[in-house]
């Protein structure tokens, strides 16, 4: 898309890979620092509170990581189908029903050591994931409904279906609460201060587990599949130019349907940290809006793995700070999480062309 | 006898309540898409206003300040959508679901914060609500057979915005298709050089056509949480936004058209309503959560293109640049 001024306004690539992102979140940050003087508390002490909580102290860190490897996954399945040009907003659902997946195999396997179910449960997420992508794929691709509305609609199916399961079905006997019965601890994985406290190097207590690295793979993976594969270029060249990829031969209406069963499969990793890495059993939104992040981290990653990776601990500094924020402060309850995140994706996407052209125009001149 | 008519009553009674958000909020859907310019923020626009029309009746007494507030606010969000989307000519997709997710946070960080209830505001008393209004002579009519239950319950007995949602359909109809505003409005969703062309602002055409759309989702939003509810509940509008989408999608970006797909909804839900708990002969009580994913499942159906394919305007979700 054509930025504001005209196609004249080439930003050199450090600038739109650093400096941009850089004043859209300053941008984002300060219209939230207002919020928080209009709610009658002092923006810079929240501002304090939040970073301190989020990397102030090892514990701390861990949290932020362990955020952040949902985040990853989540913002690798947004922006896979961003490549072919598809919004997907379904990774919501997409992951709680991955979470079924992960649970069957968690329970399947009861008493089995981890390593051997993490493989199985990998393949149960991103296959269950990718099954709840692959219909409204299938939908946009041939019958040209809009993916956006059905991925929507496909959350909130998803949610239905999975609080019956929950509440129905696979609630474990004698129990209140609508949850499954707890995994074998043996099967859940382990969590990243045990790994480090075995080679003797001690690391701050936190859920943050090995789906950290799952989640790092599947970016490298991400990154080899969109820029070293025949099938990532055919992704790109649908998502660039439709029209000009039939005349390539490429086939548009099966590649549509890949980049959305891919996305969902990425998405469908997410319950591996969530479920089997910290929860240890099946819960009622699980998910918890990490669905939605994941199109703030794709969108500020700008569809780049290693930006995703990065826009990812960002987004999970930001949650753990907030929730940090949210119990010094009650009066910031963790809805100001959400309103950063709106305001960050308002900013960093919507208004990208914001500071573009300025700052176009302010390099020639410097 | 008595009991089908009871039903029938009650079930188009239910429908008209139900549809009344959807119809103006597909509404503003439609000056928006006509006009080029895609609306995913509807949902957003509609939570903002029931949270702002709750808290400012609750503040000031008066139904008619909330709706003012409502308002307001979705027209203020619909200007930030038209500052993206046609300023500076961001993603329309992303710029609407950046100002769902934002409102989304802030209603709820803001009614914590002014009435210290987790998400929510205080029941809106009955004098600062838009009550249902009593048709003249829905009394005396009443004891008629056939017609007077459905003149009482179905044609009387709602607040106004039901009215003027009603209204503003033939409203809308008339001013998109029988005037040169409309025409304008449409061209431009069209072929925005043309019109350009012919010296027409293509921006200040799609601002005026979001302004429209906002002042609608502000309708919408006051009719449900101090027209058809008593308070803003965090969440409230639950998808409508996304139904309404999915209606006007459905009906073809046409008034009437999508008038019946939003009747056909609310109709969905209300059926969905009764079913709850209600064994069906052979197949036995329906557990909830599938009887409430209907109108999700509905719309797939219904989008899926069963019911024939849909034309969007042509230059739908393309920014204009004027060419030099």
């Amino acid at each position: 898309m054509a930025a504001a001024g005209g196609p004249t306004d080439t930003l050199p690539r450090w600038a739109s890979l650093a400096l941009l992102p850089a004043l859209n979140i300053s941008a984002a940050l300060l219209l939230s620092g207002l919020v928080v003087w209009l709610i009658g508390e002092d923006p810079v002490e929240a501002m304090v509170l939040l970073v301190q909580g989020a990397v102030g102290y090892p514990e701390a860190i861990g949290y932020t990581l362990y955020y952040a490897t949902s985040y990853i996954l989540t913002g690798l399945a947004v922006a896979i189908a961003f490549h072919a040009g598809l919004f997907n907003i379904g990774g919501e659902g997409q992951a709680y029903i991955a979470g079924l997946g992960v649970t069957l195999v968690a329970l399947g396997l009861f008493g089995y050591p981890w390593w051997l179910v993490l493989p199985v449960a990998i393949l149960a997420g991103a296959l269950f994931g990718a099954a709840w992508a692959f219909l409204p794929g299938w939908l946009q691709a041939y019958r040209g409904s809009h993916v956006v509305v059905t991925t929507i609609m496909f959350n909130f199916i998803a949610s239905s279906v999975m609080v019956w399961l929950l509440v129905e079905v696979l609630i474990a006997p004698g129990q209140q609460s609508p949850e499954s019965r707890p995994f074998s601890p043996a099967s859940v994985l382990p969590a990243m201060h045990t790994l480090f406290g075995a080679i003797g190097v001690k690391i701050g207590n936190s859920p943050l587990n090995l789906s950290l690295v799952v989640a790092l793979l599947a970016a490298l993976g991400f990154h080899i599949f969109i820029w070293h594969t025949r099938w990532g270029y055919e992704v790109r060249a649908v998502g660039h130019n439709e029209t000009a990829a039939v005349y390539a031969g490429i086939p548009v209406k099966r590649t549509i349907v890949l980049a959305m069963a891919l996305s969902g499969a990425l998405a469908g990793l997410m319950p591996l940290n969530e479920v089997l890495g910290v929860q240890h059993r099946l819960l009622v939104n699980f998910t918890g809006g990490a669905g939605f992040v994941g199109i703030a981290v794709a969108l500020m990653g700008r569809n780049h793995a290693v930006g995703i990776v990065l826009a990812a601990i960002l987004f999970g500094a930001l949650t753990q700070g907030g929730s940090e924020l949210a119990f010094e402060k009650p009066a910031i309850s963790r809805d100001m999480i959400v309103v950063i995140q709106g305001l960050i994706i308002l900013f960093s996407g919507a208004l990208e062309n914001l500071f573009r052209a300025p700052l176009a125009r302010l390099l020639r001149t410097a | 006898m008595e009991d089908t008519l009871g039903l029938i009553v009650s079930l188009a009674a239910a429908t008209l309540r139900v549809a009344t958000p959807l119809i103006l909020a597909a509404l503003a859907g439609m000056f928006s898409e006509r006009s080029g310019v895609v609306d995913i923020g509807l949902e957003g626009k509609m939570l903002a206003a029931a949270f702002f029309s709750a808290s400012t009746a609750l503040v000031t007494g008066s139904a008619w300040l909330g709706l003012c507030a409502g308002v307001a606010s979705a027209v203020a969000l619909a200007m930030v959508h038209g500052l993206a989307s046609i300023t500076y000519n961001g993603n329309q997709m992303v710029s609407g679901l950046a100002l769902n997710v934002l409102v989304a946070g802030l209603t709820p960080l803001l009614a914590t914060v002014w009435f210290q209830q987790a998400g929510r505001t205080p029941t809106v008393p009955n004098g600062a609500r838009f009550l249902p209004v009593s048709l003249p002579g829905a009394e005396a009519f009443g004891t008629v057979p056939l017609l007077g239950p459905l003149y009482r319950s179905v044609v009387s007995g709602h607040n106004v915005l039901v009215y003027l949602a009603i209204a503003a359909v033939p409203l809308a109809a008339w001013i998109l298709f029988r005037t040169r505003f409309g025409l304008r409005l449409r061209a431009v969703g069209e072929n925005p050089h043309a019109l350009d062309t012919a010296g027409v602002n293509v921006a200040w055409m799609r601002y005026r056509a979001l302004a429209i759309g906002g002042v609608l989702c502000g309708f919408a939003g006051t009719y449900l949480s101090i027209g058809q509810g008593a308070g803003f509940i965090q969440d409230m509008t639950a998808g409508r936004g996304f139904l309404a989408l999915a209606a006007l999608i459905f009906g073809k970006w046409l008034p009437v058209p999508t008038l019946l797909a939003c009747f056909l909804f609310a109709f969905t839900d209300a059926v969905q309503v009764r079913l709850q708990g209600v064994p069906l002969p052979g197949i036995g009580v329906i557990p909830v959560q599938f009887i409430q994913a209907i109108p999700y499942v509905l719309t797939v159906l219904l989008l899926a293109g069963f019911v024939g394919k849909a034309v969007a305007p042509k230059a739908i979700g393309l920014p204009y640049v004027k060419s030099r």
